[in-house]
Order: structure tokens, then C-alpha cells, then sequence
């Protein structure tokens, strides 16, 4: 079933109202623009209204004449002039806007991307109109098999679930996968009665020794001869925590794993305890808030980058908001777990721990990234630390903050502390990544 | 006996939507579509625009033979159903043929309303309803010189614009005070109206036809008020009534049409219904009325296949909305929801080409008309159908619908 097609994608947090979109539609196609901006009536934001190119266009449902209908070849919702009555039904049919009717011209009209190259999109110097190709990658991964059972039961929003699919379907089935006590072992990925939860061989270690049962796993494969991916998806809990030692010890071994961190900065499973990579100021059961204590007084653990001091074959962090970064460094850890540890740490929002509304976990995740409280990047041995999205040009971390239910007593103060350590972090990475290029064009520090 | 696990009868929106949702849910259940007409599914509303020399009836398709063969349908034409057997559960074809069925969808339509005037079988007359209705209409208007329309709805009014477009006398004859009876509002009504008289259209509202005989080579229609309107060719365009009658003695429950719950089920297990042939229950009122027009019968149809082949996602229907849209003389009207509700803010504006009526009760949108004016006749069709709560915007909403409308739907439902 489907195919899914690239889009033009929106964001309203970027539009400045300026109408270039507009403009540059407008002289490309003639007559009226095919999308229009428009100031919500408090002035205090910019929307959109374009045509989506539905999966099941209800303008082409709505029109008696069949001068609509959507392309099976790139996914645009196709009028044909030559059939077309103007009797304005589609836009009956049309919950967005997106067929517009030039009344004075008498004429109608619908964004046809273009055929592939919106002129919209380089007009638009804010970033709020992008063309997205992230459905390129979903076409290709909905070819492999889904190595989980259906009906994993994470919270509603989870983006642990999307997570571990993807991952499971990319890694391929000559896998052993670890996944301790925490979410993903919670939702029903170990499985229950008998029955486990992949398609794969999976157990369940204890939070402490995840690393030590894995490396016999690989190593007791290699001997029989079977090259199989030792795999754990762990949270932050079995990860910066709890499973840390043995978790080193296997990283400073050089053993051959894909260690997965999946963070979502707590133990969320067991009651939204802190854990060592919980955020600074957040609400946590174990970090309340109240008339002395407001959400959590320490900073978290850098766990990457303690990583990355192991010398490990990768590390990167990621998150999925930006799919397409994570499947270029999946692809790079599944090589170096061949030849020693590679670890992926992967930032993960938690609609229920963090109270935030499940509609928006992908938005938290990009909101994450583009203030800079998620910097990504990947490291190797032989060239060091790079960034893999440019971190000098952030939101303000507020726009990121705003999102969740566990921020919201944050002070002045607080939100000035959490900046200052966004600005320490990035200083600290800069510093890295600077190293490495110094390194690499022959220059000395 | 052809067996099928799903059976439709009828081919236009509402079939071929129930197709569409059957297949997202179930690829391989057989499905027989069993129609009336010799041609390919189409919309009767495309229909004033073939008589108008816009279209042709070939390219007025709404879906083709590739399209049937994707989904797997089994195509029937000319093979209404005659009789239903709700027992066995199956059906008997006008041909003869007998199909069983697991899952029965009745979208067999409407057919046009011929009211009661003496010596109406007496005099030829033209109604509008298939594609060979409308090639015959076309034909005759290219050689009429008098045409009487009775009924100025949407298919009378079509008609007597192309009729006066290509020269003839023409006159309509409405029952009510107004066109467009229930979609319009007064004002509204009143502006299109002036249009057609501009235009040389005789508009005889409020008028009853008294009756109708044969003269020379045409006929001469009486009003009750006495006056007489004599013509060459007359056009019966006085609604439509669901084609019910193969329904006789199934048990399946029928008021004006078939009455239907909210996931378009009938009163009689394992039989659904869609489309102009429904009394489905509306949006404001929670009455069930007759609702015949496209928008809705796309929604029932998408219901109806969603609810047989039991798709879990199926969203019951919100109640029928009246939505219309009218293009005339090179003008526009749309109308969305109700337009005359008491104790509602209700504001219009407009001048000689431009009109526009807002109505909005408790902060929620009933209803919105205009005339040449862009709306987004979608998005104000959601606004009413979530109860979207416009008070913090409303007076904005007042000043500039179509731009509040579209920043409301771009934060809420985008």
C-alpha cells in the first residue's frame, strides 16, 4: 500500500510575514499566488494556506467533473483544465484552503509543486517553507520487513516505538537484540507469555550487565563462525546510570556493538524518576516542584561525549525530528559495530513523563535541535568530532521549553542557567569539532 | 448465483467512495457494482454543463475501466437491482441475474420529481438526470424557440441560463417565493434573481403550475393565478425523489428515502445506504431530511464502505450540512450551513456584484453565503462541523472570514 511523496512542510514559528512565497508563486505560475500567508487576527503569528496534496483528496471526491485526481507518480493533486467546470465544489471538499478561486480572474487554480521544484521554496529566506524528501527514506525502509510485532503497546506519542522499528527494520534480521528493563522492554518488545516481541532473537539483561551479556552474545557468534549484529536498545537509565560500568568496560574493550541510547531523560516506565540524564529545572517524581525545590538542581551527564573519550569505532547523537541524519549515522554505526563499539544516542521526548500533548513529539524533537538543547553530531576515530546540522544560528531555547508541562515553573533564573549550559555545551563541542578540522587541513592548535 | 461479499447498487459519488474505503480495509472482498446506466460512474451534477456545451460525456467520467480493474470491481451497467431479498440475502437483477451478498449498499440515487399536473402525460417534456437527459435537452434547446422551466433550483436555473444564452423566450415557474428554495438566503436570492431577469429571464415565483395541454406543435403551461405560458419546450426541474421502489416490502425503512444511522446503517442487518437515496439525520437540528447533494453523499459513501468491511478507524457521520455552490452569468455564489437562525449575530454586506451574510451564534459558525466573494467553503464547512469556538476572534472573524477561517485552520487542523 502507498507510496509517500515528498512535501512542502510549513513552520509558522519561522514566517515573518514577508509574502516572497507569495510573490515568487504568483510570477511563476501568473495571476494569484497558490498559496497565501496570513496574519492570525492577534497579529501574533503567520499562517498558511496551501493545498496539501491530500493521500485521499476530498477536492477530487468533491468534483462532479474528475478534473481532479491525485498522481500515483509524485504524489501531486492533479487538476486538468480541459475537464474542469469551475463550479467551485472542490473547494467544498477542501478543509485547507488549498484550491483558490480568483474570483475577479474567474479562474481557479492549485499548487502543483511546481512539477518538482517549488518556486516557493528558495523564496523564502526564513527557512518557514522547506521542500521535504524524508518520504524518499520511508519508501525505502517500507520495503524491509518490520522485525517487531505489531501492537507494541508504548504511551500514545511515543517516538520510541517509531524509533526501534525503523532501527530494527535497517539493522536487518541477523541480529540479537538487548533490551533491558525500561520502555522498550515495557511496551512488549521482549513480549509476553511465551512470546517475544521481534522477529529476532530477543532477551532481556538486567539494567547493569546489558554490555557484558551482549559482548559473550558476539563473541560467542564470531567463534561459531556468524557474523550477527549485537544490538541493545537501552534507556537513559540503563545507559548513564545504572548500566554504565559494564557499558565502559565493553566501550573500552573494543567490543562489537550497536549500542542504542534511547534518552528520554528519566526513568519513565516506573514513574518519571530523574536519572542522570534528566535536563536541569525538569519536573520529575523524584525531582519535584515546590516551595524549596524547583524540578531538578544539577545539569545532566554528557553521556556522548563520555563516550567519544572512550575512543569509541562511532559515536553520534540524533534525533527524529531529522530522520534522514539518523538513517546516514545508523548506517555508519552498523559498519563500525563490526569492527569495535559504535553507540548512538538518541534524544527521546516523552509525551506522558514530560507532559506534552502526543500530536507534537516529532515538533518537540526538531524544536529540540533547532534551539541547540539537542546538538547533532557524529565522531570517529580517524577524523574526530563534526556537526552534522550547523549549531550557530539556534531558537531561543524558550521555544523548545514552552513545549512541555515538566518546564513550566521554570524562573528567569532557571531558563538563564539552562541557556548558559546550552552555551557552555556547544563551546565545549566547538572546540572538538574545531580540533578536528585543525587536525585534519595539518595545522597545529 | 454470483456470490459477492459486497454489493452496490448505484455508480456515482457515493459508490464509488464506498469503494475506495472498502479497499483501504479490505484489498481482496469481491465487490459487485450493479448500475442502472450504460456508461462509466458519473456525477448527475456535471450534467447542466454538458447541456451547456462545457463538457462532453466523455469526459465527464468520474472513474475509468483501469480504475475499476485496480480495485477489483466487478461492473455491472444497465442491471438495477429489482427486488431485494433481505432473508437470503440476495438480490434480483432487472435482467434477472440473482446475486447474493454478504454486505448490500444502496446508492441507487434519486430520479427526477414529476409533480402533479393535469396533463402532464399529455405534452412531451424534458427532465435532467443522465447523460442521454442531457444530450436530449441539448438537442432540443438547439431547436426550441419557448422554453417553461418548472422549478428554479440548481438544475432549472442551469437550464434557463443556456436557454436564454442561445436565444430562446424563457420562463421558470418556482412554487416558492424565492430560487434556489433552502440554499440561499433572501438577499442572496433576491441578487441572483435580478441576474436572470437582467438577462431576459421571466421568473414567475410564488407560482403554482394549475396544468398543462398539447398546442400546435408544443404545449401550454396555466398558472393557478390564470396567466398563461405557452412553449415548445418544457423542462420538469422540480427536485428529485430517491429511487426506493425495488425496496417494496424488503422491510428496509423508508421515510421520504431510506432512513440511516449514523454509520449509514438501515434498518435491516447487512444493508447500508448512501447518497441522494438517504433521510439521513442532520447537523443541527438532529432531524432526519433529505439531503441531496454531493459533498454529502461523499461522506456516506466513505462511511457506508468503512462501516461494512469494518474498518476500525470509521467516523460516524456528523449530520448533513447544507452546502451548495452556483455559478451564473459569470458570477459566483456559495452558501455553507444555516443562514436563518434565531437569536444568531448575523451580519451581511455587499452592493450591486457582491454580497456576503455571516452567521454566527454563540461564537460558533452556522452559516456563511456569498456572491462573488472568495471563501473557503471547506474550512468554513469544518469551522461549523468542529463547533470551533471563534469568540476570542470573532469580531476579526466578522471584519476578514476568509482570512480568519484560514489562520483558525491552520493552528487547529493542519
Amino acid at each position: 500500500m502507498g507510496t509517500a511523496f515528498s512535501s512542502i512542510v510549513f513552520d509558522s514559528d519561522k514566517c515573518n510575514g514577508c509574502g516572497d512565497c507569495m510573490t515568487a508563486c504568483a510570477e511563476v505560475k501568473g495571476g494569484k499566488a497558490r498559496l497565501s500567508i496570513v496574519a492570525s487576527p492577534d497579529q501574533a503569528s503567520y499562517e498558511l494556506a496551501m493545498c496539501r496534496q491530500c493521500g485521499q483528496p476530498k477536492c477530487a471526491m468533491n468534483c462532479p467533473a474528475g478534473a481532479l485526481a491525485k498522481s500515483d507518480e509524485d504524489g501531486v493533486v492533479r487538476w486538468a483544465a480541459d475537464r474542469c467546470v469551475g463550479c467551485l465544489l472542490c473547494t467544498v471538499g477542501c478543509a485547507y484552503a488549498g484550491i483558490v478561486h480568483d474570483v475577479p480572474a474567474k479562474a481557479m487554480a492549485k499548487c502543483d509543486r511546481c512539477d518538482g521544484a517549488p518556486a516557493c521554496i528558495p523564496a523564502c529566506k526564513t527557512g518557514a517553507l522547506q521542500f521535504n524528501h524524508a518520504a524518499e527514506l520511508y519508501n525505502r525502509v517500507g520495503e524491509l520487513e518490520d522485525l517487531f510485532a505489531p501492537g507494541l503497546s508504548a504511551c500514545q506519542g511515543c517516538n520510541s516505538e517509531l524509533l526501534i522499528r525503523h532501527t530494527l527494520r535497517h539493522v536487518g534480521p541477523e541480529t540479537v537484540l538487548a533490551t533491558p528493563p525500561g520502555c522498550i522492554a515495557g511496551m512488549g518488545a521482549v513480549g509476553y507469555n511465551g512470546q517475544t516481541g521481534t522477529k529476532i532473537p530477543v532477551f532481556h539483561p538486567l539494567l547493569t550487565n546489558t554490555a557484558s551479556m551482549l559482548t559473550g552474545i558476539r563473541r560467542t557468534y564470531l567463534r561459531r563462525g556468524r557474523d550477527v549484529t549485537a544490538l541493545a536498545l537501552a534507556g537513559d537509565g540503563g545507559v548513564v546510570d545504572v548500566g554504565f560500568q559494564s557499558l565502559s568496560g565493553a566501550a573500552e574493550r573494543g567490543e562489537q556493538l550497536l549500542f542504542i541510547c534511547v534518552d528520554n531523560e528519566g526513568y519513565m516506565n516506573t514513574g518519571m524518576q530523574r536519572s542522570g540524564s534528566t535536563s536541569y529545572g525538569s519536573w520529575t517524581s523524584t525531582t519535584p516542584v515546590g516551595e524549596k525545590m524547583g524540578g531538578k538542581s544539577r545539569d545532566s551527564k554528557n553521556m556522548p561525549l563520555l563516550m567519544m573519550m572512550h575512543r569509541c569505532e562511532y559515536v553520534a547523537t540524533a534525533s527524529l525530528g531529522f530522520m534522514d541524519d539518523y538513517y546516514a549515522k545508523l548506517d555508519k554505526a552498523i559498519a563500525a559495530a563490526k569492527k569495535g563499539m559504535a553507540y548512538l544516542h538518541v534524544h527521546a521526548p516523552c509525551p506522558t513523563g514530560w507532559r506534552f500533548p502526543s500530536a507534537v513529539t516529532i515538533e518537540t524533537c526538531r524544536k529540540s535541535v533547532e534551539t541547540n538543547f539537542v546538538m547533532l553530531w557524529e565522531y570517529e576515530p580517524e577524523s574526530g568530532l563534526r556537526f552534522t546540522r550547523p549549531i550557530d544560528d539556534p531558537l531561543p531555547v524558550e521555544a523548545y521549553l514552552k513545549m512541555f508541562g515538566k518546564y513550566r515553573h521554570l524562573s528567569k533564573e532557571q531558563i538563564e542557567h539552562i541557556r548558559r549550559s546550552i552555551d557552555d555545551q556547544a563551546k565545549q563541542l566547538k572546540m572538538h569539532a574545531r580540533a578536528a578540522i585543525e587536525a585534519k587541513e595539518g595545522v597545529s592548535p | 448465483m454470483q456470490q459477492t461479499r459486497y454489493l452496490i447498487g448505484g455508480s456515482s459519488h457515493a459508490a464509488i467512495e464506498a469503494v475506495a474505503a472498502i479497499r483501504a480495509a479490505d484489498p481482496d472482498g469481491e465487490v459487485v457494482l450493479v448500475t442502472a446506466d450504460s456508461r462509466l460512474p458519473y456525477s448527475p451534477t456535471i450534467l447542466p454543463y454538458v447541456v451547456k456545451g462545457w463538457t462532453t460525456p466523455e469526459r465527464t467520467a468520474l472513474r475509468d475501466e483501469a480504475w475499476l480493474a485496480a480495485n477489483k470491481v466487478t461492473f455491472l451497467r444497465q442491471s438495477p437491482i429489482a427486488a431485494v431479498d433481505v432473508a437470503e440475502r440476495r438480490v434480483r437483477l432487472q435482467d434477472g441475474q440473482v446475486v447474493g451478498y454478504e454486505k448490500l449498499l444502496l446508492a441507487t440515487g434519486a430520479r427526477p420529481a414529476l409533480p402533479p399536473i393535469p396533463g402532464l402525460d399529455t405534452v412531451p417534456f424534458h427532465v435532467l438526470r443522465t447523460v442521454d437527459d442531457a444530450l436530449g435537452l441539448k438537442d432540443a434547446i438547439a431547436k426550441a424557440k419557448r422554453a417553461v422551466v418548472l422549478g428554479a433550483g440548481l438544475v432549472g436555473l442551469h437550464a434557463a441560463e443556456t436557454m436564454v444564452k442561445s436565444g430562446l423566450a424563457v420562463t421558470v415557474v418556482e412554487m416558492q417565493p424565492h430560487v434556489l428554495p433552502g440554499y440561499f438566503d433572501d438577499q442572496a436570492a433576491t441578487m441572483i434573481e435580478t441576474a436572470f431577469t437582467g438577462n431576459g429571464v421571466a421568473l414567475r415565483l410564488g407560482c403554482r403550475a394549475a396544468s398543462v395541454q398539447r398546442q400546435d406543435a408544443g404545449f401550454t403551461l396555466t398558472l393557478a393565478s390564470g396567466e398563461e405560458c405557452p412553449g415548445d419546450l418544457l423542462l420538469i426541474a422540480a427536485g428529485v425523489r430517491p429511487v426506493v421502489d425495488f425496496l417494496a416490502g424488503s422491510g428496509v425503512e423508508i421515510d421520504q428515502g431510506v432512513l440511516v444511522d449514523p454509520h449509514m446503517r438501515t434498518s435491516v442487518p447487512g444493508i447500508w445506504a448512501a447518497g441522494d437515496v438517504t433521510q439521513p439525520y442532520h447537523f443541527f437540528d438532529g432531524r432526519r431530511a433529505m439531503a441531496g447533494i454531493l459533498p454529502n453523499a461523499v461522506e456516506q459513501g466513505r462511511i457506508a464502505g468503512a462501516d461494512m468491511c469494518g474498518d476500525a478507524g470509521v467516523k460516524p457521520f456528523p449530520g448533513a450540512v447544507s452546502l451548495n455552490t452556483f455559478g451564473y452569468f459569470g458570477n459566483h455564489a456559495i452558501s455553507v450551513g444555516a443562514l436563518e437562525v434565531a437569536d444568531a449575530r448575523i451580519e451581511t454586506r455587499g452592493d450591486a456584484d457582491k454580497y456576503l451574510r455571516l452567521v454566527v451564534k454563540d461564537s460558533r459558525l452556522c452559516g456563511i453565503s456569498a456572491i462573488n466573494h472568495e471563501v473557503d467553503a471547506g474550512v468554513m464547512w469544518q469551522l461549523i462541523l468542529r463547533r470551533i469556538d471563534l469568540s476570542k476572534v470573532e469580531d476579526e472573524f466578522f471584519k476578514r472570514p476568509l482570512e480568519v477561517a484560514r489562520t483558525v485552520m491552520s493552528r487547529t487542523w493542519r
